[in-house]
Order: structure tokens, then sequence, then C-alpha cells
């Protein structure tokens, strides 16, 4: 994001954190090196910001500028959905905020949460992140909800791989392993759509940041569809994630309808490739199958039989943008990296070994 | 009957149709001729029949194309902590 821009939204999102200061700071000083102006204390910093998304932290709040891809109405029905009070317990519930676009992206509130600690990945909620998705894929989805983008996604990453590293000799063995992926009938569930650790934040208390009849007044949201009839908040209904869980799933920008095997082919990906311990996708898919979750079940009772695909187009969509990045940075992969091209190699030779040709 | 080594009285117990004589006293046991073997056919009838050995816990499965040597401690990229670390957190 341009830094002009960036300016602009640590003010939009003083200004929402700060109601009563009536007028904005034209250009609070240092705003974009999270400083802040004098009058407040508030801890503010720039959480994200990247070309689908730019995330600001003001105190208590976050206020995320979507990316500028013209999918207003697509994220309407998805942010429409966060604010339902069914899934207060799932997904993080957007608060209200400004309605105009900045720059041309949407933009959206939400209450701040603590995110897993990347410095201590093996403490990460493993069981309460696969309850959540499990809660979430058995949630029936309402009928306007657009479909999830994994799917689009893996696709976006080959295209940017061939457009950025078209001679980097492992763009021909992720090219390989790609064509072993059909096209798939997607069963219809609720998904998050980009699920890993850095989707999952934890609530201060109780009592913080719960909808607490915000959903109407979400972006354009429709009255109507946004579930204020359904049971109140919080009352008398169980943690998904655990009893007293503050856990919660953000960024529903991929949210959407589709097959749930792909929020939870990116810890697959990770655990085939022999990068994540065998204990800790044991501890998740336990949790997950556990709590109900849909996406794994299975005539045979393999959950890889449902698991296979998605895994397999989550390790390519990760080589892909490995490559994409290596070769916009200019350096050589990493190790972690050339573990997932080793991993596209072993598809791509699996499949000329066992599998009838994927259709063209 | 009185148990030959410390005089005790010796009880007669009867396990899978082999008569077993027990002292009492210092619990030491006796077999008539043939006893011997008679345990030692049960035995291996029972090791025959006996399932597996769950001797480790067991490994989740994997798809065909997973990493080498999967389930077991070597074929896991543990100390890759860095790369790795970031890639939990990314999409």
């Amino acid at each position: 994001m341009e830094e002009t821009v960036l300016v602009q939204l640590h003010a939009l999102a003083r200004q929402a954190a700060h109601p009563e200061y009536a007028e904005p700071p034209v250009r609070p000083a240092h705003a974009s090196h999270g400083g802040e102006a004098p009058s407040c204390r508030c801890p503010v910093g720039l959480l994200a910001d990247r070309d689908d998304g730019t995330v600001v932290r003001h105190g208590e709040l976050v206020l995320k500028a979507h990316g500028p891809d013209g999918r207003g109405d697509e994220l309407r029905s998805r942010v429409s959905l966060a604010a339902r009070p069914g899934l207060a317990q799932v997904l993080l519930a957007p608060l209200p905020g400004p309605r105009e676009a900045l720059d041309g992206r949407p933009l959206t509130v939400w209450p701040y949460g603590t995110p897993v600690d990347p410095d201590a990945p093996d403490a990460a909620p493993w069981e309460e992140a696969a309850r959540l998705l499990a809660a979430l894929h058995r949630t029936p989805p309402p009928p306007d909800l657009p479909a999830m983008r994994a799917p689009v996604k893996a696709a976006l990453a080959v295209a940017r791989m061939r457009r950025t590293a078209p001679a980097h000799p492992a763009t021909a063995t992720v090219l390989r392993a790609w064509s072993t992926l059909p096209d798939l009938p997607a069963p219809q569930a609720l998904c998050h759509g980009d699920f890993h650790l850095g989707q999952l934040v934890r609530l201060a208390g109780p009592g913080r940041a719960e909808p607490t009849g915000q959903s109407a007044q979400v972006r354009g949201a429709d009255r109507s569809r946004t579930g204020r009839s359904e049971r109140p908040d919080g009352t008398g209904r169980p943690d998904p994630a655990g009893p007293g869980s503050r856990w919660r799933l953000i960024d529903v920008d991929d949210l959407g309808v589709g097959d749930p095997a792909w929020d939870l082919a990116r810890p697959a990906a990770w655990f085939a490739a022999g990068l994540l311990p065998p204990g800790v996708w044991s501890r998740f898919l336990g949790a997950y199958e556990a709590a109900g979750g849909p996406a794994t079940a299975s005539p045979g009772g393999d959950p890889w039989a449902r698991l296979d695909l998605p895994a397999r187009a989550l390790t390519v969509q990760t080589a892909a943008l490995a490559l994409a990045k290596s070769a916009a940075e200019g350096r050589p992969l990493d190790e972690v990296e050339q573990v997932m091209i080793d991993t596209c190699s072993r598809i791509a030779t699996l499949r000329t070994e066992l599998a009838p040709p994927a259709s063209p | 009957m009185q148990c030959p080594k410390c005089h005790a009285p010796m009880h007669t117990y009867n396990r899978n149709g082999v008569q077993i004589e027990q002292c009492s006293g210092c619990r030491g046991i006796f077999l008539d001729y043939g006893e011997l073997e008679a345990l030692t056919r049960l035995e291996s009838q029972w090791v025959q029949q006996a399932p597996p050995p769950p001797a480790y816990p067991a490994q989740p499965a994997a798809p065909a194309w997973g990493a080498p040597h999967h389930g077991g401690h070597h074929g896991h990229h543990g100390g890759h902590h860095r790369g790795f670390g970031r890639m939990l957190f990314s999409s």
C-alpha cells in the first residue's frame, strides 16, 4: 500500500477507536511507523500489508483495507456472515465502521485479538483450531454466499509462478504436480478458504468484542440476513473450540461454500511433506473428527480419500508461491521451500507411475 | 502330598487340563511326566493365536506421495523451524 494511503488508514483507525475526536488529524506524526498522536497512548501498528489486504491496529480496534479487486459484493456477504450471532464463537465478529472505501479498497473494522505466537508454533492451539473449523463446516451456509476461494487461489499461485519464474528448473516440476489434479465436484459446506495459523486470534476476555447488536450496522449488511432472530450470542451455548476458549477464526476474505477438505489441506500438505510432526497432525485431525467435522468422512475411513487432492493442490500452491517469491527477491529457495518442490516431484512421479493421466 | 524341599503341604491345580502341584510354603511347582510338554504345546498354540503386539503407537495415515520414512523419526524436518514457522503463518 502506498505510504500516503497507509497514513490515511492509520488516521481512520484512530478515528474509529476514538469517536470523541471529531476531526481526524491531517497527518498523524509517524503513524505509518507505529507512532501515535500525542493525545493518545493506544498501541498502534501495521499488522499486515499485502496485495490482498492491509491491516492496521489502533488500541482495541483493527482496521482492514481489503484488496482493490472489485469483489465488494462478495465481501459484504462474507462480512455479514461473520456478524451472525450464531457464529460469534467461531468467527471473529466485525464492528461497525466506515462505510466508504479508501483508495478503492473496502474497509472493515474488527476487535483486536492476540495472534498465535510465531516464535512458539509448537504451542499453537491446534485442537481449538480444528474444533473451530469443524463448527464452521457444520454450519449450513446461507444461500447467497459466494464460493470459497481456496481452489481459485491455488490456480492463481500457479499462474503467478508461470509469469514470474518461467525459467526456474523447479517450475516444470510444480506444473507436472499441478497436472495431476482434476476438477472436482465440491461438497457444499461453509469453508474458511485460507486456513493457517495466522488466521487465529484469541480475544482478551469474556464480554469483550461480542457483537452486541452491531451486526446490522456492518457495511451494507441486510438486517434480515444477519440472523438477529437466532439465539442471543454466547448464552448457554458451549464454546465450539473448547470450554472457555477465546480463540476465533479471522479473515473472511476467502470464506464461502465449497469442499471443507480444503480447510484441512494446508496442515495435511505440511504433514505429508514431512514438515509437520505426525503427533501434531494427529492432534489436529483427531480434534476435528471428534468435533464432528465433515471434511474427512469417507466410506473406507481413510481421511486421505478426501484430503489427497486438496493437499496436493496446497502443496503445488505453496511451491508455486515459493518460486514466484524467490524469483522476485532474486534468491535461491530455502530448505523448507525445497521440501515443497521435492514433494511436488513425488506427486508428479506418482501420477506417472500409478494414475491415469488427468484430462487436459 | 508334602513338598520334597520344605515339607509343607502341596496343592493340586488344574490349568488347561494339566495337573500342577504347588507348595503352599515355598510356592515351588512340580510337574509330573509329560506335563512340561503339555504346557509347552499350549504355549505355542497361544502364541500362534495371539494378535501382533501393539508395541508402537499408531502413526497417522499419509498419502502415497508423502515424505519417505513417513511416520518414523527420520523423515521429518523438525530442525527447519525458522522457514517452516514462516510457512505456518502465511497464505
